[in-house]
């Protein structure tokens, strides 16, 4: 039975608004971004698609704060952090990103707290545990030498956040969902004057204009993975982050590069994995939990060398001789130089005889190392506040009685063919200047939507640099709009609602990731790259068309998409562009041309102008002396 | 411009189920679910988990509501790790 809805249809109406920045995207990046332009007297308006109280991928929370090398306890320094991610990730790493946050996250932790965040343990919970530095009362994570990484009270940030941009005025525009960037072009420059977007519950269409834009939205997702009878289970990150950011910025011919890096999936929940960190597993939010296996046998933590570790202390101190280790998000088999402690390899653990399944197994370790698993971590981290830690609880989980059983063979408890790939681990994204400025005049972007990004400080620190130079690009007049462009995109927009016949949004979710299993895989070629190229723009051409929506909810997931297919199309054009193999971006082909090796090593960068598709290699390092451009680009306070 | 309406798009998964006599309707997870996978109640009911299928099990709905045990959340069966008493498995190897 249809039944009616119960907002208020606006399905014909047109509005307009006018800002000096605008934000698009409501996750920690965009909130950062909004509250640093407002913080420089500019008019901000802040686009967000689902409600402001817990949206974003940390919406609900998050655990720990990585490389704030400039809190008061870390004996590392923001350069040498940044080099080591760059020789660490074979220098597709993203320098600038990086640099900024290992620089200022400290100070945006300490803006959170005068927000009203909690990033200390002001009640003395943890009183005494080697993690804790009794005089700040800070709590760290992982290396406790080196005292770069924060375990955080994260669930306290979105209500802090929210307030921070009440007080200063920042008008939020919840239920919107961006859809197209709008620029305009004088004397080759192309130059952002603002966004359209609908809204979700009511389908009333906005023009955005903007003197400055901010986009604060998310990595791509569901192009391999979906799953049309539980499709909010296809990813890791939250349903409806599905790259809208890039699928406007590729339209508006905005630059991207690495989007030739997939990697094969390690989270989704959809049948392949458990809900993340929910199983037995002793990386990220559950490092250093103890393992043990079917026989209750420890299993052994080594240091880099392969010296067996005798104590849990030993498991978050780096080896004899290394300044620090690096972990984290990001951070999966590290090169030596920066490998810290870690459980001896699954398939060593089977040559010794190690009998599966293994457990997470709590109950042995010191009380303070328990707490701060499963209760701080799992209890302020987002996918486990809800789900993992008061749900267990509910179920009768008791840290100090129950052991967590591990699935499969990795960490992830999950096991993904070949072929079922993911944006993930530092994918790729837009690509920008110093000032985090895309190719796109007076268009910035933050948080995931940059190339090689990765976790919330980078997500914070990078929103409020982006802010900031917004706000000083906004000293400017409005740019004029393509009247007859808005006309047709309006027409674009409601366009499913009138199509009676046509078919359900999730059948074409289901063939684009088809389609980029069958064609886009592990292994790549020219010739199956091009039908796969050939099969997407028939369907954006074919398809999307036919689809239908009865609400403006609906309405959504058909838009989401039209941005999957432009993102797939953008996947695709760059593994043709790459012509050899490589590691350090997980890209293979079967007719990989080894003569171009060289040139090659070096950001992909692509766009789209005026319908055709444009590449190029950019070197590595192309960012300059990093301290140096820091300092030239910060805007003083 | 038509009509909206909307139907109940089953999954065959649920995420969370309201608790009628708990439940005061004031909507405060309808508007924390950044997905919108629910409508609202009218007359002060519990809310209409239209899009079950959609939820990404983030649990700002439980984290929002205001009485306590009014909504239960509940993962997938296929996805509801094992735990045991570290006890029992000494039991079982034996």
């Amino acid at each position: 039975m249809n039944m009616k809805w119960p907002y208020n249809n606006e399905a014909g109406k047109l509005q307009e608004d006018y800002c000096d920045v605008l934000v698009v995207g409501g996750g920690l990046s965009g909130c950062f971004a909004a509250i640093a332009a407002a913080q420089k007297g500019k008019k901000v308006t802040l686009l967000e698609k689902g409600g402001i109280s817990r949206c974003g991928s940390s919406g609900t929370g998050f655990d720990h704060w990585e490389m704030a090398c400039t809190n008061p306890g870390s004996k590392v320094d923001p350069l040498e952090m940044t080099l080591a991610l760059e020789e660490e990730q074979d220098y597709y790493s993203n320098a600038i990103g990086h640099y900024i946050e290992a620089r200022d996250g400290w100070s945006c932790l300490e803006d959170l707290e005068k927000w009203g965040g909690k990033i200390r343990d002001t009640e003395d919970e943890f009183k005494g545990a080697a993690f804790r530095d009794e005089k700040t009362k800070l709590l760290y994570a992982y290396d406790y030498n080196a005292r770069y990484t924060l375990r955080v009270f994260g669930t306290t940030f979105r209500p802090a956040l929210i307030k921070q941009l009440n007080k200063l005025g920042v008008r939020i525009c919840e239920r919107t969902e961006a859809t197209t960037l709008l620029t305009t072009e004088k004397n080759g420059v192309k130059t952002g004057s603002g966004v359209i977007g609908f809204d979700t519950r009511t389908g009333k269409i906005t023009v955005y204009h903007a003197k400055s834009i901010v986009l604060c939205m998310s990595r791509p997702a569901r192009i391999w993975l979906f799953n049309g009878d539980i499709p909010g289970l296809s990813e890791f990150r939250p349903f409806q982050s599905i790259g809208t950011g890039h699928a406007m910025g590729w339209k508006a011919g905005m630059e991207f590069t690495m989007m030739e890096k997939s990697i094969r999936g390690e989270f989704s929940a959809y049948g392949r994995s458990f809900p993340p960190y929910g199983t037995g597993n002793n990386h990220n939010t559950w490092y250093a939990a103890t393992m043990i296996d079917s026989r209750g046998v420890e299993i052994p933590y080594v240091d880099r060398d392969g010296n067996i570790l005798k104590s849990v202390e030993e498991r978050y101190l780096p080896a004899k001789g290394q300044k620090f280790f690096l972990k984290g998000g990001v951070i999966d088999e590290p090169k030596y130089e920066w490998r810290g402690p870690e459980t001896l390899p699954f398939d060593k653990l089977m040559e010794m005889g190690y009998k599966l399944p293994f457990y997470a197994d709590l109950t042995s370790m010191p009380e303070m190392e328990r707490k701060a698993i499963w209760g701080l971590m799992v209890g302020e981290e987002a996918k486990t506040r809800i789900p993992v830690y008061d749900n267990y609880n509910s179920r009768g989980f008791d840290p100090k009685k129950h052991i967590l059983q591990s699935y499969g063979t990795g960490w992830q408890s999950a096991a993904f063919l070949e072929q079922e790939r993911q944006l993930f681990g530092a994918p790729g994204g837009i690509i920008h200047d110093w000032n985090l400025e895309t190719n796109i005049r007076n268009v910035f972007a933050a948080g995931d939507s940059l190339y090689a990004s990765d976790c919330a400080g980078f997500a914070c620190t990078s929103g409020r640099w982006a802010g900031k130079h917004a706000a000083v690009s906004a000293d400017k007049d409005f740019e004029e709009v393509d009247i007859e462009l808005i006309n047709n995109e309006k027409k674009r927009l409601l366009k499913p609602l009138e199509n009676k016949d046509g078919y359900d949004w999730r059948e074409l979710g289901l063939a684009i990731s088809k389609a980029m299993q069958n064609y886009c895989g592990g292994i790549k070629c020219d010739d199956t790259l091009k039908q796969g190229l050939k099969l997407i723009r028939s369907f954006k051409e074919e398809q999307l068309p036919l689809l239908k929506a009865e609400n403006p909810h609906e309405l959504v997931r058909v838009h989401e998409v039209s941005d999957i297919l432009d993102v797939s199309e953008m996947i695709l054009c760059a593994s043709l562009d790459r012509k050899c193999d490589s590691k350090p971006l997980s890209f293979k082909r079967s007719d990989s041309d080894e003569t171009v090796a060289d040139k090659e090593n070096a950001y992909l960068v692509i766009s789209k102008q005026n319908n055709e598709v444009h590449s190029y290699y950019r070197k590595h390092r192309f960012y300059g002396d990093i301290e140096k451009e820091y300092e030239a680009h910060e805007v003083k306070e | 411009m038509k009509d909206y309406t909307y139907k109940i798009t089953d999954a065959s998964t649920r995420s969370i189920s309201f608790d009628e006599e708990k439940c005061i309707g004031c909507n405060r997870c309808v508007e924390a679910c950044q997905i919108d996978v629910m409508l609202p109640s009218t007359e002060g009911k519990c809310p209409i988990l239209v899009w079950p299928g959609e939820c990404w099990y983030c649990g700002a709905c439980v984290m929002e509501c205001p009485v306590e045990g009014a909504i239960t959340f509940r993962h997938p069966l296929m996805n509801q790790a094992r735990f045991i008493a570290k006890d029992d498995l000494k039991k079982e190897a034996e």
